[in-house]
């Protein structure tokens, strides 16, 4: 009989060659399968359409100054507004939807069609999965954020004046100050939706039917914003990871009001690590029947 | 068809330590599976020669595929453990294995050719820059390719099922395990698989085949195993499993009757006379006595033969007549 080496400190079984220790192939898998979707496609443009829609609005419509949010009266003083105005609008709903539908999707969808068992005997190991289904939801994240600025800038900057923005606190800063911020409340708001996408990767290991978690996180979001929004639950609110989505405001103030969003990021990531342990003490061990 | 991946040994010489092959395949120990209301397998210790063809036989719901899950480590067994290629912790050899679980699973908006790159995607041990030739290698070896950039929800049944006996021919394997892999298929993709079975062996590859279709797998397995209600009531080569059943002993002669009491007084059972030919169960009885007896009593002997009972026969007789599934 032949003969075959012995898999010593992690070397190769017989004929394979080495495994790569790091390689972001099954990632760029992943991501093409969620941006080659039609569906999230579908889903990413009318996330891209909401900073239109609020640009054009105003460009049409008199100014009123001290109507709607904060920014909406910022906008036709400077074009970067529009974006910080879309993210406030749509993280009320849109942008919690759209990551419920990619984090429902990566676990419940692969079992729901049954390639969960071809992938997990490939095999990839279950720890790796979750990881690369996660960084997927992350990355999907920040791509929906900047999606929405970035639509949001070329739009506002078209129609409205680039140049130096007035902060919420009326202090002047130069464009490209204007800029940074913008993209720091981007990226801040891009942590708070990869916190709520742990959730949902945990509802998603729960269950076979994917849009049994889309619905199950966006009903958590929603309970959240209404707790949040009880006076008398008051002492709840910190705790909620919602609580903070907004606080990206604080950024366009001067000096920046670090505390919340310091508060915002912590929170954000011990929700993202808690419910990323959960999803994996439930699924390293689960019977994969489906 | 073109020549599928074949499995390179290691350098004889020096390198890595070296140690004799599994002689098992599959080994299983007291093998295990409670759900909640039932035992679905029942402590089976299935053993699997490296290099064997082997048909996993049993009706519906006997705990084929509950077995083949806890193999490749989808389902936890209850109790017992199992080896997978000698390694025992089967994870493991997870690489070297091929599978084929329940039938095929794919994204039904990607192409059958973007399937197959998305698994081998998934697979560490891949190498990314053979990964279009591996890719159409093993959807021509299944006769997909002309259908390779179709998607896959307009595939038809059979075409579904060849997708999925495509996937683990995308690397070398030694260990194939395959649950119903001629499930929905044409009679040429029958033959073809059968084909594909025997060239895998041929190369070396221990193969594990769940099937219904005796025929077929008398056609093609050196070993067989059969469950019954979550047991496996019998394993070996098939000649081995045939003679644990029921040999019958047929005499063709002038007189019957002479012979059938020759047949009864050697210990044979259920003896019967036909025209010109008496019949008895062998049983315990050594083959090779009947025929001297026979002549000893000067019984004219114009053939003797044993008839063995075909692979189905076996199977009504070790897992019974019944068309109910065990619930
Ligand atoms: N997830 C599950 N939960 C509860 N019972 C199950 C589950 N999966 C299988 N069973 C039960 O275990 C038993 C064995 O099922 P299994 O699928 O292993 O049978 P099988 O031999 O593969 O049958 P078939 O020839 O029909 O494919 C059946 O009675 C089945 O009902
Ligand atoms: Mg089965």
């Amino acid at each position: 009989m032949s003969t075959v080496e012995l898999p010593a400190g992690g070397a190769a079984p017989i004929g394979l060659r080495r495994p790569r220790p790091v390689s972001s192939r099954f990632l760029r898998s992943e991501l093409r399968l969620i941006f080659g979707r039609r569906r999230n496609i579908a889903g990413l443009a009318v996330l891209a359409l909401v900073p239109i829609i609020i640009a054009v609005a105003v460009k049409v419509s008199a100014p009123r100054p001290g109507d709607g949010p904060d920014f909406f009266a910022s906008i036709t003083g400077n074009g970067l507004f529009v974006p910080l105005a879309a993210l406030t609008v749509e993280i009320t709903l849109f942008l919690p939807l759209a990551i419920a539908v990619i984090a429902g999707d990566s676990i419940a969808g692969e079992a729901n069609l049954g390639t969960l068992r071809y992938l997990l005997t490939v095999p990839v190991n279950r720890t790796r999965l979750l990881a690369v289904k996660y960084a997927a939801i992350t990355i999907f994240a920040v791509a929906a954020t900047m999606l929405i600025t970035v639509v949001g800038l070329v739009i506002g900057v078209a129609l409205f004046h680039g140049g130096s923005m007035t902060l919420l606190s009326g202090n002047q800063i130069g464009f490209g100050g204007g800029l940074l911020r913008v993209l720091g409340a981007t990226v801040y708001l891009a942590v708070q939706l990869a916190a709520l996408g742990a959730i949902g990767l945990f509802l998603s290991s729960l269950t076979e039917q994917p849009i049994a978690a889309m619905a199950g996180l966006v009903v958590m979001t929603v309970v959240m914003y209404i707790l949040d929004s009880i006076p008398q639950l008051g002492w709840l609110g910190p705790w909620l990871l919602t609580h903070r989505f907004t606080a990206f405001g604080d950024l366009l103030r001067s000096p920046v009001a670090w505390d919340t969003l310091r508060q915002g990021v912590i929170c954000a990531a011990s929700y993202a690590l808690i419910f990323w342990l959960a999803s994996w003490a439930r699924f390293a061990g689960k019977d994969i029947t489906s | 068809m073109t020549d599928g991946t074949t499995v390179t040994e290691p350098a004889r010489e020096g390198g890595p330590v070296r140690v004799p092959e599994a002689e098992l395949a599959v080994r299983t120990r007291g093998l295990t599976k409670r759900f909640k209301h039932q035992i679905a397998v029942n402590g089976i210790d299935l053993q699997v020669p490296v290099g064997s063809v082997f048909g996993f036989l049993g009706p519906n719901g006997s705990g084929k595929t509950t077995t083949i899950r806890m193999l490749l480590g989808l389902i936890q067994p209850t109790a017992g453990s199992h080896e997978l290629l000698g390694r025992p912790v089967p994870e493991h050899a997870l690489p070297l294995v091929g599978s084929l679980v329940e039938g095929p699973a794919f994204h039904p908006y990607l192409s059958g050719r973007a399937n197959l790159a998305r698994l081998d995607a998934a697979d560490r041990y891949s190498d990314p820059a053979t990964m279009r030739t591996r890719v159409d290698a093993a959807l021509d070896r299944v006769g997909l390719l002309p259908a390779a950039g179709k998607r896959y929800r307009a595939y038809s049944l059979g075409m579904r099922q060849r997708l999925a006996i495509a996937a683990p021919l995308l690397m070398p394997r030694r260990l194939l395990i395959l649950d119903e892999p001629t499930n929905g298929l044409d009679p040429q993709g029958t033959r073809e698989v059968r084909h594909l079975i025997a060239s895998l062996s041929d190369t070396g590859a221990t193969v594990l085949v769940s099937s219904h279709l005796l025929s077929e797998v008398e056609q093609i397995c050196t070993h067989v195993g059969v469950m019954n209600a979550g047991t496996l009531v019998t394993q070996g080569t098939v000649a081995e499993v045939r003679v644990g059943g029921t040999q019958r002993a047929r005499v063709q002669t002038p007189d019957p009757a002479g012979a059938a009491r020759v047949l009864t007084e050697l210990g044979l059972t259920e003896v019967q006379q036909q025209d010109a030919a008496a019949l008895g169960t062998v049983g315990d009885v050594a083959v090779e006595k009947v025929v001297p007896a026979l002549v000893h009593a000067a019984i004219p002997v114009l053939g003797f033969t044993i008839e063995r009972p075909s692979l189905e026969d076996l199977f009504v007789a070790l897992t019974g007549e019944g068309f109910d599934v065990n619930g």
